[in-house]
């Protein structure tokens, strides 16, 4: 029963890092930054799930208590993530004219919330002559 | 009542995330949760306006079994486009997703889901807060990862929260 509850518990310490390593690999050698962004928000998911959920079978079988902290970092990642995503998704949005251009419309006349500036204000810097030519090397840039 | 207690669900979420940040279950870490889980909703009330109206809780424990579900199924897909495809064969595009949601609690989820299950990233909302710009790493059909998107997660989480 032992050997096979630490079977278990390897087993999944190996999946997780298996999806870590994906994920990794996803954020080095996808070619731009909105696909690389694919990479580390599906690390999070199952890799860290995985080891987290391996981390309280054995706190629970082998020491022998109930440990919840993983649950907490399961809610913490679930927060974070997304948000982290967004933004940067959204930093990469107003600073990469390409892609700026490449977005489909909104289908209901209102401009994406990025792209629409306050009453008067511009989004751009008019000084950062970066902001106005779009060379397409987006992946340097980014 | 609503006076003591103006947000009762922030104070059951409170008083649990304390318990589980002590890590062990005692009446004194509970009592001691449940006077900050009362108070911080008392001192925080002026910040937090709307409450978001959960129809059915229940609900809640399907919907999350299903992203976990999608979660693991599109994870093996995701690994598989990420090792043995090249990054630029990728037909990686912008869809819009339009919205029925109106609730920001609602959006939020929703976005939160989209990505982090793996294949689509939210990247935007639209400035009247009715579309949602998701970025997908591998698609042909558009019009079937909105109508995925919209009848998986969008639908259910009208039935919670609208």
């Amino acid at each position: 029963m032992a050997f096979a509850i630490e079977l278990l518990i390897a087993a999944l310490l190996v999946i997780g890092a298996f999806f870590l390593l994906v994920g990794s690999i996803g954020l080095a050698k996808l070619p731009d930054m909105m696909r690389r962004l694919h990479g580390p928000t599906k690390a999070t998911t199952l890799g860290i799930g995985a080891i987290l959920i391996a981390s309280m079978i054995n706190a629970w079988t082998v020491r022998g208590f109930l440990s919840l902290h993983e649950l907490l970092i399961t809610i913490f990642l679930f927060l974070a993530a997304p948000i982290t995503a967004y933004m940067i998704a959204k930093a990469h949005i107003l600073h990469d004219r390409p892609t700026e251009e490449a977005l489909p419309p909104t289908g209901t006349g209102a401009p994406w919330m990025t792209l629409s500036a306050p009453e008067g204000e511009s989004i751009r810097d008019p000084n950062r002559e970066s902001d106005r030519d779009g060379d397409g090397t987006t992946s340097q840039r980014a | 009542m609503s006076r003591i207690l103006p947000h009762p669900v922030l104070t059951l979420v409170i008083t649990g995330i304390w318990l589980l940040l002590v890590n062990a279950f005692s009446l004194g870490a509970l009592l001691l949760g449940l006077v900050i889980g009362v108070l911080v909703p008392l001192f925080t009330g002026p910040y937090w306006p709307g409450r978001p109206h959960i129809r059915h809780p229940l609900k809640i424990l399907a919907y999350m079994g299903i992203v976990v579900w999608d979660i693991v199924v599109s994870n093996v897909q995701v690994a598989y486009l990420v090792l043995f495809r090249r990054g630029e064969s990728l037909r990686s595009r912008f869809v819009t997703v339009p919205l029925e949601l109106r609730t920001p609690e609602a959006i939020s989820v929703l976005a939160g889901t989209i990505t982090m299950t793996p294949g689509t990233v939210s990247a935007d909302l639209s400035a009247c807060g009715r579309s949602l710009l998701v970025h997908c790493l591998e698609t042909d059909d558009p019009e079937g990862t909105v109508a995925q998107i919209k009848q998986r997660y969008e639908r259910r989480l009208k039935e919670i929260f609208e």
